[in-house]
């Protein structure tokens, strides 16, 4: 199907009267997912957001119920979002990025009942990236510019039109109700096109990966990598696939709120015990720790890398670490061990 | 859908007991508001649970009560930080928040039918206490060979428990040793760390399990005293703590290796250790 450009905001308010949409606002220099009001506010003109839509199912911030006691207990109320939302225009790595997170948040014993929520009542309508940035890395990482996998439906930029693919039930019902025309042989070949001439520049070889870090956890090689690290977590926070987060309370007296908020691994107080001490004491244990999980542990336990190649943490980062360049350095170091 | 993993369930503080004389340590009774909550809560030794004071938060505690004593459960906490000082500071009748049961527990249909010797230092008894409650328990006690305790703390007020100790070196089915680190004017037991004691009990490794539970240090020196017993890797059951917030796997922070202190644990044998890294 074909979708003129200058439709699109129409076509979106459409949408928000049934749905919450986020989509891509320009917020100064760059770019953020955000809930959007009229059509016109989202801008499709970006590389991607600085931080990525994840954020949509799980908030940097969000109540998990909200307390009071009373002479009889306690009263407790679930703050479970059960919304209907569009996310519109997100990039196929981050798409790719909620799948893995999906085994997180519905563990081998658990349900995460906010994430899980979120997520059934979620569409996802993707935008193919016909430009990808010099920092991307999405190949390396099992994806590409025109992943289609976990996506609702995905679009692709012919210049005045989109070209619009429905690759679920949920995304044909959500394309049906834009009423567009079937495109033509020429669009479709302009699509193909587009297709070939998105380029990625670079490649990370992860061959031997896995082999490596499931022997070099007490290798020399950890001593050097965090060497310049301030410590910041702008990785972390700016990662599609990053997890960690944490529980406050928020209260006066004894009626309140519980609240998670996002943490991150590369901080002291994140693992340290009551009694002072801590398992990840310096800056060598936490960024091992980082790498490790996305690597290794999270192959280990579900059988695919915590990484979309996204290339934030790259563009992100105030003292130009690489993680390309760290992998790469893993798996040109030698075997020794111990 | 199951349910909310991150729901408290409602409990009466009943109980606010200072258990070590250095008033550090006290031991708190909940009982829970609804049966139907009680009956939602089925655990088993070894397991922790979230013990929440609404306004302040949630902190993880080993409980120390067993599923053979219905009605209540008990957590020993020490105060260390926000959530645990509010709790020490309580009044009895206050409501709280309890979710869980978290965790595994101790292998006790697999523990069937050997020696058990448990060691224990200083504050980390609490779910000791749970294990050896549920295996002196009549309906189990005939299940297990020949039950030895070895508790050790710095000196006599700081051991926690101190009625039930007595009444358990009044019986023939258990065989407690008790040990404080420097001699006390009136302490006419074992004077000696644990490790050493360890090594004058010398327990019997065959067809036995030794679980382990107490600050680094005495589980360094106490490791290589099981050993010579003739302990392997699989005989030797542990009991890790990590900072945790979730309990449920997804916050990411309890993490060994590729295993969730929370999810995974906190029980493993230490040959499931010693394939992990030492970040406990």
């Amino acid at each position: 199907m074909i979708m003129s450009k200058s439709a699109l905001p129409d076509l979106l308010d459409k949408l928000i009267g049934e749905y919450e949409v986020y989509a891509p606002v320009k917020e100064g220099y760059y770019s953020l997912f955000k809930k959007i009001t009229a059509g016109g506010e989202a801008c499709f003109d970006y590389a991607n957001s600085k931080i990525p839509p994840k954020g949509v199912l799980f908030p940097q911030s969000e109540k998990l119920f909200c307390y009071s006691l009373t002479g009889e207990g306690a009263k407790i109320e679930d703050c479970i979002d059960s919304g209907k939302k569009v996310v519109f225009g997100l990039r196929p790595c981050d798409a790719r990025s909620l799948l893995l997170l999906d085994n997180v948040f519905k563990n081998d014993q658990y349900t995460d009942p906010y994430y899980m929520t979120r997520r059934e009542n979620t569409l996802l309508v993707g935008m193919a990236c016909i430009n990808p940035a010099g920092t991307c890395f999405c190949t390396s990482m099992d994806s590409g510019p025109f992943d289609k996998t976990g996506l609702d439906v995905l679009l692709t930029d012919i210049g005045d039109a989109y070209l619009v693919e429905a690759l679920s039930d949920a995304g044909k019902a959500l394309v049906e109700k834009f009423g567009l025309g079937d495109s033509g042989d020429e669009q479709n070949e302009a699509a193909a096109k587009a297709r070939e001439a998105a380029e990625l520049t670079c490649r990370v070889n992860t061959g031997e990966l896995k082999a490596k870090l499931d022997i070099n956890f007490y290798h020399a090689i950890w001593e050097r990598f965090h060497e310049k690290c301030l410590g910041c977590a702008a990785c972390t926070y700016s990662c599609p696939t990053c997890h960690c987060f944490d529980i406050v309370d928020e209260a006066v007296d004894c009626n309140g709120c519980r609240v998670r908020n996002w943490d991150s691994c590369m901080f002291p107080l994140f693992t340290m015990h009551g009694s002072g001490h801590n398992p990840r004491p310096g800056g060598k244990e936490r960024m091992r720790q980082r790498i490790m999980h996305k690597f290794k542990y999270f192959v280990d336990n579900f059988n695919a890398m915590a990484c979309v190649g996204c290339g934030r943490c790259i563009k992100n980062c105030p003292v130009n670490l690489d993680i390309r360049e760290i992998l790469a350095d893993i798996q040109e170091e030698g075997r020794s061990d111990k | 859908m199951q349910r909310n993993p991150y729901l408290p369930l409602p409990v009466k503080l009943v109980k606010n007991f200072t258990e070590t004389e250095d008033r550090l340590i006290h031991t708190f009774t909940f009982q829970f508001l609804s049966e139907d909550d009680e009956k939602s809560f089925p655990y088993m030794p070894g397991q922790f649970a979230e013990v929440c004071v609404f306004g302040k938060g949630e902190a993880p505690f080993g409980i120390a009560s067993s599923p053979t004593e219905p009605g209540f459960l008990k957590f020993s906490v020490a105060k260390v930080g926000v959530v645990s000082t509010a709790l020490h500071l309580m009044e009895e009748g206050t409501t709280a928040g309890v979710r869980g049961p978290l965790g595994n527990h101790y292998p006790v249909e697999q523990m069937k039918g050997k020696n058990i010797v448990i060691i224990g230092g200083g504050f980390a008894f609490t779910t000791l206490r749970s294990l050896i409650t549920y295996i002196l328990e009549p309906e189990h006690r005939g299940d297990y060979g020949k039950l030895t305790v070895i508790y050790g703390a710095r000196n006599p007020g700081l051991l926690l428990y101190k009625d039930e100790l007595e009444d358990w070196d009044s019986r023939s089915d258990i065989d407690l040793v008790c040990t404080i680190d420097r001699p006390v004017e009136g302490w006419t037991r074992r004077v000696g760390f644990v490790p050493a004691v360890t090594k004058e009990v010398a327990p019997n490794s065959e067809n036995s399990v030794a679980i382990i539970c107490g600050p680094p240090v005495m589980i360094k020196f106490t490791m290589p005293e099981l050993e010579a017993c003739g302990f392997m890797p699989e005989q030797v059951i542990m009991s890790l703590e990590n900072r945790m917030k979730c309990g449920i796997g997804m916050c990411g922070r309890c993490n060994v290796g590729n295993k969730y202190v929370c999810k995974d644990g906190p029980v493993f044998t230490k040959a499931e250790l010693n394939q992990l890294p030492g970040e406990y």
